[in-house]
This record gives structure tokens, C-alpha cells and sequence, in this order.
């Protein structure tokens, strides 16, 4: 498409990204607020910061919350980035309509289907609701966010290159961890990054699998916003909007260096 | 040997995943389904008949004779179950409409802009996705309340006298539900016309074909599939959604989602709320299958 500014084009872009960003950008500047409450401004103050990290029950929760994510992020890019494989290598294998069905079904899914369903089988499994099912639940919808990252990678993938190995003695196993994966390593790990704060975020499904002791940090927040808003939750919020932009941000740069550098080694290798 | 060992990762690479959604994705659906056919008691779990395999094929006929369609018949003598499905469809499809208004001409806006900044704008809508999506419903709270930001600047304007009443209404919810699900419109709808070719709109445009009618014959049709895959993952999710109704919906305000829960926290009836998600997944069945074959034909193509 011609690229062009014209004037429908521009506002409609800034009412979509003034819409986008006023409400977060609005939280941010009032979890700076030294008043109590949340809508009248009385000055700069960082006192609700300091608030936040005497508060040992929200900082127990945030723990939590990062274990889950981590462990529950990277074994669903391993079980997602397997999914994609299966689904883009294997065109013909018995039961892969179901297959498919099942790695895409769960990116729609409601989240209280999944969350009562869940907890459903893990209360006929007999098992202790806790950091383990928690975990469990997000491996299952997060593998298949990874799936649909990965497969949009592994689709545009040359496969001469995996075929030049396997034909130079390479076992496919082989060919796989030093042609293959490399390759797709920017979407294996921007799958990880997308498993990783979508569990970090989830609300429903963890207060459906979750048990004693395994409260995290969306459950806390969600329990203190019900009773109403409070600076402290624009703080921590605010801290969370932090971390989460600038991994984005960085993750994004990172991938953008990786693709030149690649980009350049293939026009060297072109070239001989 | 290695043969034989890349056979086997071959299998793995199918097996592992397969076996995984199997036991954590269909097996929780065929319990959730038989544990709505079952009554409700007062154990732990509060539900009959308990399956037992241990006592063979009789145990499962005998298992089979007690299931009961009580339930289902319950929520459909039920007015208030009957309404939160109706209002849960009716929310979602107006909320689905609202985003499309709001995020088409941001699409299109971004899929016009100088191709050097696409990159940047594409970042900007997805950073918003990344960050909690509990958050960002919690934020038009501040907004929205009568004494909240919103009416403080009206009042500042001197737009008006009363406080505006949105928060704890369905407002509140079309709101929020445009807001959290914008991405999903936007991101399916941009594709298709960052890839659509230009040309063929000049080519309108020179036989005659005004800029407006340009659009509506050349330019909505070509992106119709970002238009059914946007919808689709906005008004799929809306319907079970809980956190914005409950957060910024009312009391009053019925959403089957809300009521599942519910249904499942404070009633603790587990064979209801099993019965609620069982009607709710058949009535999203076929925008989930719609939703399917575009993604397995945008795969096809190679997209």
C-alpha cells in the first residue's frame, strides 16, 4: 500500500492510540498522587512505592506469581514449539484434525470454561490445588499461543537448509538444535515472552486452580480492587506496566538486531 | 541406531504435545460434562454420582442410571439463566460492533501510514496487549466513577451540571470490553490491508469510482477476512468474559461468565456451573469453528 499521511488517516490514528493509552498513562500519573484518594491530585509523593513494599502479602503474591510464570512459560515453549513442529513437519498422522482443534480452540476459549474445567480434573485426579495445578493450567493455554508464534515462523522457514544437513550426515535430531533452531529462535523466544505475561496476568484461571498458598498476584489485586481504588494498586500497576513495556521494548530491539544480522550473513553466504 | 532414535524423536515431537492438551484440555471438557449431568450434594466434591472405574462395567452402567439432565432443564425453566446468555450475546455482539468502528479506521490509518513508521505503530498496539489485562480495566475504573477524571474534566468544560452515571453500567462494559479487546480487532485488520494491493484502488479511482465508494467496493471486501477473524476474536472471548463485568458492570448487570462464577464461588454448585459452561461452549461452537477454518486458510496461504 502507498504510504501517505492524509489528514482522515491521522486523526483516526491518534483518537485509536489516545484511546490505547490515555486510561494507563492516567494510572501512572496518579500512583505518583499524595492523596488517599485516587482522583483528587494533591501533589508529587512516592509514599505509596514506599507503602507497597512493606506490604508482605502483596510481595509473597508477586513471587508466587513470577515462579509460576517462569516454569509454566518455558515448558510451554517447549511443548508449543513441538505442537508447531508436529503441526507444520506432519501433514498426515491419525487424529490431527483433533490435534489442531485442540492447539487453536484453547486462544478463544472463555477463561472460566478452561479455569472450572480444569480444576474439575484435578479434583477427580485427587490432586492438591496449588503451585502445581496453577502452573499446570498455564502451561496448558500458553503452549498454544507459543504453537500459533512459532508455526508463523516455521511456515516461512527455507527447509533446504535443514535438508543440506541431513544430507551432509546430520541426524535429524541434530539438524534440528543447529539449523532449524536458530533459525526460529527469535519467535521460540518471543513465544516464551508472550507465555511468560500471559500467565503473569491471568486472573481467572488461577483463581479457579489455584489453593492455599498460592495466592498470585492477580488474585491479590483483584481482591483489593473490589473493595475499591486505592493509590497503592495504581503503584503496583504501575510497576508491572514497567517491567512488562520494557521487556517488550528490548525483546523487540533485540530480535530486530538478530534479524539484520541474519539478514546480512545470508546475503554473505549469497555471495560466497 | 540413529535411525531408530530419530524415529522415535519424530513420534515424540507429536506425542508430547498430543498427550499434554489431551489429559489438560479434552479429558477436563468430558468431566465437566458428565459432572452437569450429575446432582448436587453436599460432599466434597459436592457432587453425585462419583465415577469409579474400580468397579467395572456395572459400577458404569449403575453410574450412567443415576445421570440426570436436571440441571439443564433447571437453567432453562430459570428466567435469570436464560437472560445472562441472551445479555452475555447481546454485550458482545454491540461491544464487537463498537470495536470494529473504533478499530478499523486505526487499521487502515496504520496500514496508510509511511511504511518506515508501520513498524513503531504496530508496537504501539501491541504494547497495550502485554500489559495485565486486570489493570487496564482497573484504570477506567478511576475513570468512569462519578467523582472519577472523566466527569472532573466535563465539569471543567462546563459540559455539564450532574455527574455522569457510566461506571456500574452496561456502558461501563461496552467501554472496557472495546478497550481490553482493540488489539484483536485491529491487528487481523491491519494485516489484510498492509498486504492489500494498492493499486487496484487507483485503479477504481480512475475509472470515475469516487474515494468513498472506492472503499466500500474495493477496499471493506478485500479485507473481509481481518474483519471475520477480528470479530471473531473479540465477540468469542466477550461473551464468557468475567473481570469486566464484574468490575465495571452493575449489580443488575447479567453476564453468563459472572454468573459461572457465581455459580461456582458463592452457590458452590458445581453440577450448575458445569451445566452453565456446557450450554455456553455449544452456543460459541460456531463462531469457533468460523474463527478455526479462517485461521486454517490463512495457513494454507502461507500467511
Amino acid at each position: 500500500m502507498a504510504g501517505h499521511w492524509g489528514r482522515f488517516n491521522v486523526v483516526s490514528l491518534v483518537f485509536g492510540f489516545a484511546f490505547l493509552y490515555l486510561p494507563i498513562v492516567l494510572l501512572v500519573i496518579y500512583s505518583f498522587n499524595e492523596s488517599q484518594l485516587v482522583t483528587v491530585w494533591a501533589g508529587f509523593s512516592t509514599r505509596w512505592y514506599v507503602a507497597l513494599f512493606s506490604n508482605q502479602g502483596l510481595l509473597d503474591a508477586a513471587w508466587v506469581t513470577v515462579r509460576v510464570a517462569f516454569l509454566s512459560a518455558t515448558t510451554a515453549t517447549v511443548l508449543g514449539t513441538l505442537a508447531a513442529l508436529a503441526l507444520t513437519r506432519y501433514t498426515r498422522f491419525r487424529g490431527r484434525v483433533l490435534f489442531s482443534g485442540m492447539v487453536f480452540a484453547p486462544l478463544v476459549m472463555p477463561e472460566v470454561i478452561t479455569g472450572l474445567s480444569l480444576l474439575l480434573l484435578f479434583v477427580a485426579m485427587n490432586l492438591d490445588r496449588g503451585f502445581m495445578t496453577v502452573t499446570i493450567a498455564h502451561i496448558t493455554f500458553s503452549m498454544c499461543f507459543v504453537a500459533v508464534v512459532v508455526q508463523s515462523r516455521l511456515i516461512t522457514f527455507d527447509r533446504s537448509l535443514e535438508e543440506a544437513a541431513l544430507d551432509l550426515g546430520a541426524t535429524p535430531v541434530r539438524a534440528f538444535f543447529q539449523v532449524t533452531l536458530p533459525v526460529i529462535m527469535p519467535a521460540v523466544l518471543a513465544g516464551w515472552m508472550l507465555a511468560f505475561t500471559l500467565s503473569l496476568d491471568d486472573l481467572v484461571i488461577a483463581s479457579f486452580t489455584s489453593g492455599p498458598g498460592a495466592t498470585t498476584l492477580p488474585m491479590k489485586i483483584y481482591s483489593q480492587v473490589r473493595l475499591g481504588v486505592t493509590p497503592e494498586i495504581n503503584a503496583v500497576s504501575t510497576i508491572l506496566i514497567a517491567v512488562v513495556s520494557v521487556g517488550v521494548i528490548v525483546a523487540s530491539l533485540v530480535t530486530k538486531r538478530a534479524e539484520v544480522q541474519r539478514r546480512r550473513d545470508e546475503q554473505m553466504a549469497a555471495r560466497g | 541406531m540413529n535411525r531408530l532414535l530419530a524415529a522415535l524423536a519424530s513420534r515424540l515431537v507429536i506425542v508430547v504435545p498430543y498427550l499434554w492438551l489431551l489429559v489438560f484440555f479434552l479429558v477436563p471438557f468430558v468431566i465437566v460434562f458428565k459432572i452437569s449431568l450429575s446432582f448436587t450434594a453436599l460432599a466434597m466434591p459436592p457432587y453425585t454420582p462419583v465415577f469409579d472405574l474400580q468397579q467395572g462395567l456395572s459400577g458404569l452402567m449403575a453410574a450412567l442410571g443415576e445421570l440426570t439432565v436436571e440441571n439443564y432443564l433447571w437453567l432453562f425453566q430459570d428466567q435469570l439463566y436464560v437472560n445472562a446468555y441472551l445479555s452475555s450475546l447481546w454485550i458482545a455482539a454491540v461491544s464487537t460492533v463498537l470495536a470494529l468502528l473504533v478499530g478499523y479506521p486505526l487499521a487502515y490509518g496504520m496500514a496508510r501510514a509511511p511504511e518506515s513508521v508501520r513498524p513503531v505503530l504496530l508496537m504501539l498496539v501491541i504494547l497495550p496487549f502485554w500489559t495485565s489485562f486486570l489493570i487496564r480495566v482497573y484504570a477506567w475504573i478511576g475513570i468512569l466513577k462519578p467523582e472519577g477524571l472523566l466527569n472532573q474534566f466535563l465539569f471543567f468544560l462546563g459540559a455539564i451540571d450532574e455527574p455522569l452515571i457510566i461506571l456500574n453500567t452496561n456502558t461501563a462494559i461496552y467501554i472496557g470490553i472495546v478497550y481490553s479487546y482493540l488489539p484483536f480487532m485491529v491487528l487481523p485488520i491491519y494485516a489484510t490491508l498492509e498486504r492489500m494491493d494498492h493499486s487496484l484502488v487507483e485503479a477504481a479511482q480512475d475509472l470515475g469510482c469516487p474515494p468513498v465508494t472506492a472503499f466500500w467496493k474495493v477496499t471493506f471486501p478485500l479485507s473481509m477476512p481481518g474483519v471475520v477473524a477480528g470479530s471473531m476474536l473479540v465477540f468469542i472471548p466477550a461473551v464468557g468474559e468475567f473481570v469486566i463485568p464484574d468490575l465495571l458492570g452493575g449489580s443488575r448487570t447479567l453476564m453468563i461468565g459472572k454468573t459461572l462464577w457465581q455459580e461456582f464461588f458463592s452457590n458452590r454448585d458445581w453440577p450448575v456451573a458445569s451445566a452453565v459452561a456446557v450450554i455456553l461452549l455449544v452456543i460459541l461452537i460456531v463462531p469457533i469453528m468460523l474463527f478455526q477454518r479462517a485461521q486454517a486458510r490463512a495457513q494454507e496461504k502461507g500467511l
